[in-house]
């Protein structure tokens, strides 16, 4: 599949290729065919698959230019710089509060039962798994998935896409590549920062203002916590870095005209990646797991 | 040499373009008229392979680029240099990178190299010392002027100029005319502009089409071609509006 067609100015496929194609197939039953998933394509279902298709299709070009070393090491440096140290105070926030309220809940839910020790252990093991690559995702996506869409449909809108490509340059080289390999870089690392402020802080507060023995503390989330813990958290923000960095491009890259375009193409990157975030997060915990199981 | 054949290109369910036959010769400088938004941009977009057509086929020197890959068009594409409307500048860099953005790209030289061409180019379009600015410090005419030194830095062999003098005052659309026939005769380029400017196109031009209708409706040489006597060419010459479209429009 060509991907040209995500660079031009209007999306709907055109009518007259459509009833050439029809008219192409000589036999009966492919006339029915072509006439189906014409119907199809005029649906929702049809318009999110193919959306689904131009994804996909702009990951492989995108993974494949990777490979071919065309991003300049400028861009990526510039880029790794706007989302890893632009991102610390969100991140940094993030991690430190959730593991503040995600230790006190635990506390007040294991007090009853006498297990306050066990409490770090919880956040940990939350925390790696789940809670550090999540939130964290969540906030970049926020923040950089929106600047990347809102950066990529503004170019598209003014016409400077189309420049690049008359100069010889191809797009997924120039804006996708250093963008993704950015994001794919700079989110476990901004994951690792909030697992590890989440603990400490859960840690502060454990023990200084839940008054929980630090020793015991320490000692439980030691024995019930993993190397596999932390590779998990990383293995997703590696996974989430790529679903942002891509779906923030896609869009900006297909945004409609205008300023209602570029504003609708960046919430939509927004709501799109943190959803795709919360649901892979799911499929991703399930096949993870099953693979340390297997591998055991 | 560029051929377009039987070009066919519809958005949804809006047809623009609906078989245009064009040919023109390297070293030419032809020239496009016609309506606004009766697909000029369009036509021009598919010369450099911006837009795939639905039908038809688009020659450069010989090789098709209608069905040619965004990666293989790249090499195509080095042949050629593109004037936008909006002259689409990179607003996040300064002139200098703006104009320099091609040599960095294709060719190794060295930051003092690519800066004497940066200042022979800004030079050319009579922008000297502009260097550090950003587009957004740069007026409309500048601008356009900037994106003819992105466009012609790298020496291409064809260039194209979409709309080049629409929403300039006449001393303006003069400069960046005398500019077009500048490059082209240094330059020894194939010009194709698309206008709707007739003083601009009487100048740059020695070869004009006509598009009308969605397809090519006239084609000549300026002399015969503003010469003619055809009812269509001479409206859109003259710029009459069509008396019968007014009265349907216009009620008291």
């Amino acid at each position: 599949m060509n991907c040209r067609r995500i660079f031009e100015a209007d999306f709907s496929q055109p009518k007259a290729r459509q009833s050439q194609q029809s008219g192409a197939g000589n036999a009966g039953s492919n006339l029915l065919v072509f006439r189906a998933m014409n119907f199809l394509e005029s649906t929702w279902v049809g318009s999110w698959l193919n959306g689904l298709g131009r994804i996909a299709v702009l990951a492989r070009d995108a993974i494949a230019s990777c490979f071919t070393f065309k991003a300049s090491r400028r861009d990526l440096l510039y880029q790794i710089y706007f989302i890893g140290i632009k991102s610390q105070a969100v991140v940094l926030v993030t991690g430190a509060f959730t593991g503040m309220v995600l230790t006190a809940q635990t506390y007040f839910q294991f007090h009853k039962v006498k297990m306050d020790t066990a409490t770090l252990a919880v956040v940990g093991v939350s925390m790696c798994d789940e809670l550090g690559p999540v939130l964290t995702a969540l906030m970049v996506a926020g923040r950089v998935g929106a600047a990347i869409a809102a950066e990529i449909g503004t170019m598209r809108v003014t016409e400077q896409i189309d420049a690049l490509r008359t100069l010889a340059t191809h797009p997924i080289d120039y804006l996708v590549v250093p963008r993704l390999l950015a994001s794919i870089i700079a989110l476990p690392l901004l994951t690792m920062e909030a697992i590890v402020l989440g603990i400490i802080s859960g840690y502060v507060i454990g023990t200084q203002l839940l008054g929980i023995d630090p020793t015991y503390l320490y000692y439980d989330m030691m024995q019930y916590m993993n190397d596999a813990d932390v590779v998990f958290g990383l293995v997703k923000s590696f996974v989430y870095g790529g679903i942002v960095a891509l779906i923030g491009c896609y869009k900006g890259l297909t945004c409609g005209m205008g300023a209602e375009g570029v504003g609708r193409a960046t919430t939509e990157a927004v709501v799109y990646s943190s959803i795709t975030i919360l649901i892979t997060n799911f499929f991703l915990t399930l096949f993870l797991q099953r693979l340390y199981v297997l591998m055991q | 040499m560029i051929e377009v054949r039987q070009l066919k290109k519809s958005f949804g369910s809006q047809s623009i373009l609906d078989g245009v036959d064009l040919r023109i010769e390297s070293g030419e400088s032809a020239v496009i008229i016609g309506r606004s938004g009766g697909g000029k941009s369009v036509l021009l977009k598919h010369l450099i392979g911006l837009l795939q057509p639905d039908t038809g086929e688009v020659l450069v020197d010989g090789e098709n680029i209608t069905r040619m890959t965004e990666r293989q068009l790249l090499r195509v594409r080095r042949k050629f240099g593109m004037v936008f409307q909006g002259a689409a500048l990179f607003d996040s860099m300064t002139v200098a990178e703006n104009v320099a953005f091609g040599l960095r790209r294709h060719e190794h030289l060295t930051e003092v190299e690519i800066a004497k061409r940066v200042a022979a180019v800004l030079d050319v379009v009579d922008l000297p010392g502009t260097e550090n600015k950003k587009p957004a410090e740069l007026s409309g005419g500048m601008r356009k002027r900037v994106g003819l030194a992105r466009a012609i830095i790298y020496e291409p062999q064809i260039v194209l100029y979409d709309e080049p003098t629409t929403g300039l005052d006449p001393i303006v659309s003069d400069s960046i005319d005398q500019l077009i026939i500048r490059v082209r005769d240094h330059l020894k380029v194939t010009s194709i502009v698309v206008t709707h400017d007739m003083r601009s196109a009487q100048r740059v031009g020695n070869h004009v089409f006509l598009l009308h209708e969605k397809r090519i409706y006239a084609s000549g040489p300026p002399a015969e071609f503003f010469a003619s006597t055809d009812a269509i060419v001479r409206q859109f010459v003259d710029g009459v509006a069509d008396a019968k479209t007014d009265a349907k429009t216009i009620e008291f």
